[in-house]
């Protein structure tokens, strides 16, 4: 048993009440790190200014959890509910979760991304459902007169089996609201957990093959116009004039106007990262008649910076490789003298484009602005800084913004960047009028916010004995300076230098699933396999022998290097096991291993690939992950699964290029996105249960699994790729 | 704009707009039946997928003008109470993660297992290639459709 403090005090965040037509309601907060919001929601008590979240326990004994958090795709609101119910004790039958209610302003807004919802929710979600279990066993124990320690809670029944007694949470619950909120509680022991680590389906499952309006874009209110906007056709261009006129008679059309988004004097949070200062909207009563106006009118835009190109994006990071940094990001030993001293030393460069997020729900929000008040709607994944944004633009205090947040037709880090939201406000503004704001994909795809380019160049130095003694990194992203200098094999050399550039570019990029490891990890691991070649060994056994040194005689600070070795380990050992990899390698089959460890959770993968040397298919993934304990078994293998699919897909057939600053690519007739067809035929995820507290899983599957297919096609055809997408390259996948 | 008496779901409807409005438009912003999603707009995608008649179609490439008395069935029309063995078998697999692309999945899953209603592997893969799901659910959408086909025919 576990017996740990709660958080109950004057100022806290667990609060109980009884309710109205009988039972109790507990307030809690989702993350432990939320700032309060005072404002007063129906039906939860006006001093809960301090909560985002309640669970509810009905005189019938059902109980309401309720999920604060917007979801894109992570199945949030299903697995956090579970962790509340099962240290509740009630059967997840009778658990029913519901989004916030419609007035938010009580609800901490949220941040979805960075995979770290579950690792931050964990301890004060228990906590929450442990504490209304304590007051129901408590009133129990009043009510029977018998020692609390002494009753028992399963499946929402209280009982004490020396005398025979038992109620119903529903009995209980009322009497319950009257007992004080202890201020310890003991938590179940994990091999107690009865809902989490089972299988439960989507709690949205219902609405989703229905068609019931959850998006962001199925939003329809009265009196509501469409809007469109029509942004530069390039970077480093910007509004200059237009000829508004004639498509202002155009059937349907209420207004063409520009817009100045950003002006000067607005204060800009991190989120509005990728906005483009002036558009020009176009607002009509129909969608399609804004898309045919949009077609029909003319603007010109005029040269405002440099217009950039691929070939020149490409030169730059080339450029910055060729240099040395003033101060490397890390440097352990002497890597020139090994070098020297080297038996072999390989050296290689890898590269990867910018990538658009094509979130599949283009970027789309509602907005109601008057003098009085401004309401909002829509898909975003940073509510809280776009209000921040949105207050200085309107200048409205934030007590009379109002945003609400809908399911997200996919994140991957693009609706971090709100600035749509602000430009709906500017629109509603302008019409006086309610409006959504829609985007075409072309506008979606074009607008920018991309993953950066990257270029990375590897230097590894061998021994006659084929031991690794030297590594040199040298890494470069457009506004971004990629390299985790800290993480793997940082710790593990005993000579290692990590040196990274950025290259400003004025096109625009953001934080796509799994920032810098998307890329980095593919690159690392492709090098790691060449150097395990070079050095005759096994790539497993090659890697596990760098883990075996970090564990055994770290290199450098220990506590500076980022990642568990024995974890690490862990899961190569597991992948090895259940793909048979030692047998399958004596055959020569065409497989590629990989493993890396990022968001806190750890994760290895083996990739097979048919032996059609000319259009090689991905045949089988077998996926081995250390995240801690595991939530919902169904749900995590579905983000895993994701999430090799999504890593295969990118590297293989997507890239955004660009000429004069254009973008050279606007929708998926040119830009290619993995398709059923060239998916991986079956996909095995197995999970190390080491009952450690669980990590996050939307994003540590997608990394890896690049190198996996990079290794295995080198196996299937003889030639190692460096340059992403693949396909570019060599058409060798079909 | 002209009138134009459209069978959507099983009842007729009227609508005055351009005709040229594709009929996904007429849809969501007319009828308020926003199960059919935009995804794309040039048919690369799936998302917008419609039955007109027993034929999945994407419906932001059909006009409004080109439809006739032909029938059309949305996602909230393919089943009264959301029986349909393909949304049964996307419940059983827990298909989805965002969810978004699902209705344009489901719609080509239905009308294609009412042509062939026991694909192979391939034939699967080859029918749904047109439906783009961003978030990679593609083994699950096959299992669900195996899934489906059995529920079908037991």
């Amino acid at each position: 048993m576990t017996l740990i403090k709660t958080t109950y005090n004057r100022r806290s965040f667990l609060k109980s009440s009884s309710l109205a037509g009988g039972g109790m309601i507990l307030g809690f907060s989702w993350l432990a790190s939320c700032k309060p919001t005072p404002e007063q929601v129906n039906n939860i008590p006006k001093e809960w200014f301090d909560i985002n979240s309640f669970l509810k326990i009905g005189d019938n004994g059902m109980v309401t959890i309720m999920s604060p958090n917007p979801e894109i795709g992570q199945n949030v609101k299903t697995s956090m509910p579970m962790i509340v119910a099962d240290e509740l004790g009630v059967d997840w039958k009778n658990v029913i979760v519901e989004q916030a209610p419609l007035n938010t302003d009580i609800f901490q807004r949220q941040l979805a991304g960075g995979s770290q919802s579950i690792r931050a929710g964990w301890s004060g979600l228990r906590m929450a459902g442990a504490t209304a279990r304590h007051m129901l066993v408590a009133a129990a124990a009043e009510a029977w007169q018998v020692p609390a320690s002494e009753i028992s809670v399963k499946a929402g029944i209280i009982s004490h089996d020396g005398s025979e007694k038992s109620a119903s949470f529903g009995e209980m619950a009322s009497t319950a609201a009257t007992m004080s909120v202890p201020e310890e509680v003991t938590l179940k022991e994990t091999s107690d957990f009865d809902i989490i680590g089972t299988d439960k389906r989507n709690v949205d499952g219902p609405n989703i093959v229905t068609g019931k309006p959850l998006f962001g874009i199925d939003i329809q209110e009265e009196g509501m116009m469409i809007a469109m906007i029509v942004h530069p056709p390039a970077f480093g261009m910007t509004y200059k004039s237009m000829d508004a006129e004639t498509v202002k008679s155009m059937p349907g059309i209420k207004d063409v106007f520009p817009i100045d988004v950003y002006p000067e004097g607005v204060e800009r949070q991190w989120s509005d990262g990728g906005a483009i200062d002036k558009l020009v909207a176009i607002v009509g009563e129909s969608t399609w008649q804004c898309m045919q106006a949009k077609k029909a009118l003319k603007v010109e835009w005029e040269k405002s910076s440099d217009l950039e190109s691929t070939a020149g994006h490409d030169e730059a990071l080339t450029k910055l490789l060729n240099t040395s940094s003033k101060e490397p990001a890390r440097k352990d030993g002497n890597v020139v003298s090994a070098f020297k001293k080297a038996d072999k030393v390989i050296e290689r460069t890898y590269s990867a484009p910018f990538l658009a997020h094509n979130t599949m729900e283009p970027m789309n929000f509602y907005a109601d602005v008057t003098a009085e008040r401004a309401l909002f709607n829509g898909p975003i994944q940073t509510p809280e800084f776009l209000e921040k944004t949105l207050a200085s633009r309107l200048d409205m205090p934030v007590e009379k913004i109002d945003i609400k947040m809908s399911r997200m037709g996919g994140g991957f880090g693009r609706r971090l960047y709100g600035t749509f939201g602000v430009e709906a406000a500017v629109i509603s503004q302008h019409m006086q009028a309610p409006i959504k704001l829609v985007y075409t994909r072309e506008d979606d795809m074009t607008q920018g916010t991309y993953r950066p380019t990257y270029k990375v160049k590897y230097k590894a130095g061998l021994d006659k004995d084929g031991n690794l003694i030297a590594w040199h990194v040298k890494g470069a992203g457009s506004n971004d300076d990629l390299l985790f200098e800290n993480r793997f094999p940082a710790g593990a050399v005993d000579n290692y230098l990590a040196e990274k550039f950025s290259l400003e570019t004025n096109v625009t990029t953001g934080a796509w699933r799994a920032p810098r490891s998307n890329f980095v990890a593919g690159a690392e691991q492709a090098f790691l396999d060449e150097v395990a070649e070079a050095a005759g060994k096994d790539p497993i056994e090659f890697r596990l022998a760098l883990f075996d040194r970090a564990i055994k005689d770290p290199v450098g600070e220990p506590e500076k290097n980022d990642y568990d070795p024995e974890r690490y380990a862990g899961v190569l050992k597991l992948v090895r096991d259940k793909s048979g990899w030692d047998s399958n390698q004596k055959n020569g089959a065409a497989r590629g291993v990989s493993a890396y460890y990022c968001h806190n959770s750890y994760v290895a993968q083996v990739l097979d690939l048919s032996d059609d040397t000319n259009s090689p298919k991905v045949n089988k993934v077998w996926c081995a992950v250390d995240c801690g304990i595991v939530i919902n078994p169904m749900a995590a293998k579905n983000q895993i699964e994701g999430g090799i699919i999504d890593g295969i897909g990118h590297a293989t057939y997507s890239e955004m290029t660009f000429e004069d600053g254009k973008p050279q690519h606007n929708n998926f007739d040119t830009y290619r996105l993995i398709r059923h067809k060239e998916a991986p035929k079956e996909i095995e995820t197995y999970f190390v249960d080491n009952g450690i507290d669980p990590t996050g899983l939307g994003e540590p599957s997608l990394p890896p699994i690049i190198g996996a297919l990079a290794n295995a096609l080198y196996k299937a055809t003889g030639q190692r790729h460096y340059n992403q997408p693949f396909i570019t390259e060599k058409s060798v996948i079909g | 704009m002209a009138n134009f008496s459209l069978k959507v779901n099983g009842k007729t409807q009227e609508v005055d707009v351009d005709p040229s409005t594709p009929i996904l438009w007429v849809l969501r912003d007319h009828l308020k039946l926003v199960g059919t999603k935009f995804g794309c707009g040039i048919a690369q995608c799936g998302a917008c997928t419609i039955h007109l008649g027993d034929n999945a179609v994407r419906s932001c490439q059909l006009p409004v003008s080109a439809v006739g008395d032909q029938s059309i069935t949305t996602i909230e029309g393919l089943s009264e109470n959301g029986d349909h063995p393909v949304q049964k078998a996307w419940l059983e697999e827990d298909v989805y993660q965002c969810g978004y692309c699902q209705a344009g999945q489901i719609m080509n899953a239905s009308a294609f297992l009412k042509r062939n209603p026991n694909p192979t592997d391939v034939e699967i893969e080859d029918a749904m290639n047109g439906n783009i799901c961003r978030c990679g659910t593609y083994t699950r959408i096959k299992k669900a459709i195996k899934n489906a086909s059995s529920i079908s025919n037991a």
